[in-house]
């Protein structure tokens, strides 16, 4: 569950004001707006990445208003993919369990597990670098979901992808509320993603909310 | 323009500085003898020479890593009061004639009360080896600073917050995903400060002297054998300064280039 109540920053001469949001346990929200309005700074003060003025977010029942990103135990997948490329796939894959010492059994199963599902197994031990934008995409999905976060917070992460990719991609963020058991709040322009995936749609206008829900 | 008359303006215009330095080096070597080149490299001034040189740049360049890595990192990515102040103040070694930096050493450690106390209770600095590796540290910092700043600047910051997200405190993340993507910087960084070490000059004569035997290295042995009329040895020096700086030039790309799928 994502809950956030009343969100304000300031920075410089951009600004936001009660960006209130609620997205149920397993729910597939899309957040919608044109480029610079500030959907990414919401995604990022949820992730705990930006600070904000005022506000309350609410992660799976627990209040982390003021938790560091760690401590939010929730996926971030960026708009680049974002992969650690002095690692390799696999290392990238395992990296939420490594931090936290898990043995390494758990580890390779859970690599392997999420490797077969993301069809990237082939790539497990190649660097990641030069992987093409689906795989960059696969891998960081993958990389958030290792450590089974109730949350997961995506950054356009389709855009840069060529329309047979994304329609796999499509395919496969499908069936994420049940393969991952996660809520999922999903940034884009898409309208066709946001038709396709969301079952909330939220609207992002000059600042604020203005499309409630469609559906829930 | 014709395509080719345009690139011969450029390499003309370009290549006129890489005819001078190879000319300088040339002219270097065809004055020397092997036999000039050996003995000298043989005498005992060069040899304790040689080895305060080769000590005192890699202390410096580690040193410069240690404050030059976590400057960097704060100028690039974090705002803070004060921070174009720190900015300049950091430019100050570049910008200042390497003479004076010895000069403000010297009054720092011998007209203050804070010098004079830290040389009379902790340890001699002034005309001592420390003085060497704090003289050629003054200049070589601030290069390791600015280079640092630079690969932070180019490095996302993305990838630091996605391991934030994963589980990473603030160290974790530095340490496991900024330091080795930023590893190249660090490299190029390292070898800059060694490198500056190496032809520092003004400072150290200033600060630490040149006594043979004591804190003579070889910018001031060149010097020295300059002053006392012996061309042959300060050219011979010079070309051994001239092939160890080449050969750590190299060897840090070399080291920097690995890893990337380069090398």
């Amino acid at each position: 569950m994502i809950d956030v109540d009343n969100l304000g920053l300031r920075q410089g001469a951009f600004q936001l004001h009660g960006i209130s949001m609620h997205v149920p346990r397993g729910k597939y929200a899309i957040l919608m707006g044109k480029t610079g309005c500030g959907k990414t700074t919401i995604l990022e003060a949820i992730a705990g990445l930006r600070r904000f003025t005022t506000g309350k977010i609410v992660l799976n029942g627990r209040d982390v208003t003021h938790a560091t990103p760690a401590e939010r135990n929730l996926g971030y997948v960026p708009q680049d993919g974002a992969l650690f490329t002095t690692m390799t796939v696999r290392e990238n894959l395992a990296f939420a369990l490594t931090i936290r010492s898990r043995p390494t059994k758990q580890i390779d199963e859970r690599v392997a597990q999420l490797a077969d599902w993301l069809r990237v197994t082939h790539l497990l031990d190649r660097r990641a670098v030069g992987l093409s934008g689906g795989e960059t995409q696969r891998i960081a999905l993958g990389r958030a979901l290792a450590n089974h976060p109730p949350v997961l917070l995506m950054d356009e992460p389709l855009s840069s992808l060529d329309e047979e990719t994304r329609e796999r991609m499509i395919e496969l963020l499908k069936e994420l509320p049940r393969q991952a058991e996660v809520t999922v709040l999903h940034i884009t322009h898409s309208q066709a993603e946001a038709d396709r995936l969301g079952d909330i749609v939220f609207r992002l206008h000059e600042g604020r909310i203005i499309t409630e829900p469609l559906a829930a | 323009m014709k395509e080719w008359r345009y690139y011969l303006c450029l390499s003309l215009l370009g290549g006129s500085y890489v005819v001078l330095i190879v000319a300088m080096v040339g002219a270097d070597l065809f004055f020397t003898t092997s036999e000039s080149f050996f003995s000298t490299l043989r005498e005992p001034d060069t040899r304790y020479a040689i080895n305060l040189t080769l000590i005192s740049c890699s202390v410096t360049a580690i040193l410069s890593l240690w404050v030059g890595v976590p400057m960097g990192y704060l100028l690039a990515r974090t705002q803070f009061w004060g921070k174009t102040i720190v900015d300049t103040i950091l430019d100050i070694p570049i910008i200042l004639p390497p003479l004076i930096l010895g000069l403000s050493l010297l009054i720092l450690f011998n007209q203050t009360q804070i010098g004079v106390w830290f040389q009379e209770h902790l340890f001699r600095v002034q005309f001592e080896i420390p003085a060497v590796i704090l003289a050629q540290f003054s200049v070589s910092a601030a290069f390791a600073v600015r280079t640092m700043r630079i690969t932070f600047e180019q490095t996302s910051p993305r990838t630091e917050q996605v391991a934030l997200t994963l589980g990473c405190t603030r160290s974790q993340a530095f340490w496991r995903v900024v330091l080795p993507e930023a590893w190249r910087g660090v490299m190029t960084a390292g070898t800059l400060a060694w490198a500056r070490s190496l032809g520092e000059f003004g400072p150290i004569l200033i600060f630490a002297g040149a006594t043979p035997m004591r804190t003579e290295v070889l910018s001031t042995t060149v010097w020295l054998r300059f002053n006392s009329a012996d061309l042959p040895g300060a050219v011979a020096v010079s070309i051994f300064m001239i092939l160890v700086g080449v050969a750590v030039l190299i060897l840090a790309r070399l080291l920097g280039l690995r890893g990337t799928g380069v090398v």
